[in-house]
């Protein structure tokens, strides 16, 4: 054994801006992937000295505790002004957002489609799992209809809550937006297919293009009570045909 | 144009001008070579706003100047460009104000440096859009959540609406903590003549990095990631920030106390009032004064930290404080713990947006003075 464990020949490392610190993410959560791959395009790209990243409140609130790099922690909601602000001031700066559904869709409704239509150069990695997971599983703007959550116990039902928000497609009509698409982390080709997709985005912000929008459709194993495995394949099932992955608009 | 060290500078030079208190707070920004501004427009402050929009000082010092789409977002711009350890300012009125709490409570959260200005209109609710004082207890007393204080400059006159912008800088930087400057709708719409100081260079990205260490602008390899937040889980080390807190203001407290004191020495009676309330008691001590009333006018220019102590000195010395405030009676009861309540300490105000003239001060002073 310990003869085969030599850098040679690892085929799978840990990107060099992810620390040691154990993450709190559920086990079949996506955000731990999601961190992995906005991780590895900064380097790739050679921005770890340059990017400051903003985060969110909910499931996301410590990624600073997983990423080595310097980080502002937003109000609920309001990484998109935040992020305005650092990158209007610091024009040579990548800066990203990170939120959840929550955080995007609901609270930062407001913040989220002016900054995207006043075309602010920066990334916002939307990871969409359909829930509240830190707060223990309440429903979301983007939780299914008849889907069960801590807050609409026997489903979700349009005459109190309304319909799942689709809040990326609402994006692409505005000035503002350069990339808009919705990718997935569940296997390996979404995940390259996703790392390119992120890469772009982190391009478009750098070349001062506009906005860019990656939606991540993502699992909540534990606020949707299932098994890693289950998560996965009840996303595919459920989720997919709600928010179809995809490029939605690209007009770099 | 970045960083304005090769720009056109046409403000090198102090330069007198007739100016509205609301304009002087933005020609002050400009030259003390403040970073940004993020504002949301209202009554009665919105020529702030509009007079860096004329200025357009992005095309001189590089002065980013923005109009959010909420006083929420301005305030949460604001959140952001002072983790990046830059000079960004805010200003609104008091509805616009109240928006503007949770996001002072993070900058208080996370001690970060940021200049709030609060032309204060009448409430509350919508209220009205005349002149009032009555956001006096949300500026001093922490109008979000949690054990923080505001630093609040209260300024009486136009010259003292520009001197406090660089002033406020200066303290929020020196104590890494949001400043304010609560002034009234009389000041923010008056007209006076006020002294420009000359312009000051934008600092560049080195020397912010060199002056604000803990500046979010990007990790140089080697340094640890500079991590803004207001989170911890823990509540024992949260108990550890909020002492350190504490311990930050009182020694605000000890240090930067600033007041007016105007024919006080041989006073038997007090008036103390801020803002544009200083303003009209001072001409009702000059009438006292010349109808032989001993009355002197102390003018709190820290709302917080309050001239507690000297105000102290005084409980001796007259016999009776009036308070005169464009509220229902806020400040007068920092004025009754101020003097141990051993002495009268009573109020006079008007609210909802009226201004009380002079001799309706006259008659409140008269009738303690003779009771």
């Amino acid at each position: 054994m310990e003869t085969i464990i030599k850098p040679e020949n690892i085929v799978y490392g840990k990107p060099r801006l992810i620390n040691n610190n154990p993450m709190h993410y559920c086990p079949g959560c996506s955000h731990g992937v999601v961190h992995n791959l906005v991780a590895s395009v900064i380097d790739e790209m050679g921005l770890a000295e340059k990017t400051i990243g903003i985060a969110p409140v909910g499931c996301a609130v410590f990624a600073y505790k997983y990423l080595d790099i310097d980080w502002i922690e937003a109000a609920h909601g309001r990484a998109p002004a935040v992020a305005t602000a650092v990158k209007r001031l610091n024009p040579d700066k990548m800066v990203f957002t990170y939120q959840g559904d929550g955080d995007l869709a609901a609270i930062g409704t407001g913040e989220t489609i002016h900054a995207c239509n006043r075309g602010e150069n920066i990334v916002i990695v939307y990871v969409n799992n359909a829930i509240y997971g830190m707060t223990g599983g309440q429903m979301s703007p983007t939780t299914l209809v008849d889907m069960k959550t801590a807050t609409c116990p026997y489903g979700r039902n349009v005459a109190l809550n309304g319909y799942p928000l689709k809040i990326t497609e609402l994006l692409v009509p505005l000035e503002g937006t350069c990339l808009v698409a919705r990718e997935a982390v569940h296997n390996v080709a979404a995940i390259k297919k996703a790392k390119k997709m992120l890469r772009k985005a982190f391009e478009n912000a750098m070349a001062g293009k506009g906005t860019s929008i990656i939606e991540f459709v993502a699992t909540c194993s534990a606020g949707w009570k299932m098994s890693a495995g289950q998560a996965n394949n009840w996303m595919v099932e459920n989720l997919f045909p709600a928010y179809p992955l995809g490029v939605l608009k690209d007009r770099v | 144009m970045r960083q304005g060290f090769t720009c056109l500078l046409n403000n090198s030079m102090a330069e007198i001008k007739l100016l509205k208190g609301n304009e002087a707070i933005a020609h002050a920004a400009i030259r003390y070579g403040a970073d940004g501004y993020f504002g949301y427009p209202i009554t009665p402050q919105s020529e702030i706003m509009e007079t860096l929009m004329d200025e357009q000082p992005w095309e001189t010092t590089g002065m980013v100047v923005l109009q959010a789409e909420s006083e929420v977002a301005a305030i949460n711009m604001v959140y952001g460009g002072a983790a990046c350890g830059k000079r960004v300012l805010t200003s609104s009125s008091s509805p616009g104000i109240s928006l503007k709490q949770e996001g002072i409570s993070y900058l208080a959260g996370t001690e970060l440096p940021a200049l709030i200005v609060n032309v204060m209109r009448g409430g509350p609710g919508l209220g009205t859009i005349q002149p009032s004082q009555a956001d006096y207890f949300q500026a001093v007393k922490g109008g979000g959540h949690g054990d923080y204080r505001v630093i609040t400059l209260a300024p009486a006159s136009v010259q003292e609406m520009a001197d406090y912008v660089a002033l406020g800088f200066d303290l929020a930087f020196k104590y890494r903590n949001p400043a304010m400057i609560l002034a009234d709708g009389v000041i923010g719409q008056l007209m006076e003549k006020v002294e420009l100081a000359p312009q000051k260079l934008r600092r560049t990205e080195a020397e912010i990095r060199k002056e604000c260490p803990w500046a979010a602008l990007g990790r140089p390899a080697g340094r640890q990631p500079n991590i803004h937040t207001s989170l911890e889980l823990d509540s024992t080390v949260w108990e550890q920030y909020n002492i350190r807190f504490q311990a930050k203001y009182k020694a605000i407290e000890a240090n930067e106390v600033r007041y007016e004191e105007l024919y006080c020495d041989d006073a038997g009676y007090l008036i103390v009032a801020f803002g544009a309330a200083a303003r009209i008691s001072q001409k009702v001590v000059e009438i006292a004064r010349k109808e032989g009333i001993k009355v002197g006018l102390f003018r709190p220019i820290t709302l917080w930290p309050y001239p507690s102590k000297r105000l102290n000195s005084y409980k001796n010395k007259v016999k009776s404080i009036l308070t005169v405030e464009l509220n229902a009676g806020q400040m007068v009861e920092d004025v009754k713990l101020a003097v141990d309540c051993q002495i009268p300490v009573t109020y006079f105000g008007r609210m909802g947006g009226i201004i009380p003239t002079p001799q309706e001060v006259y008659n409140a002073l008269k009738k303690i003075v003779n009771p």
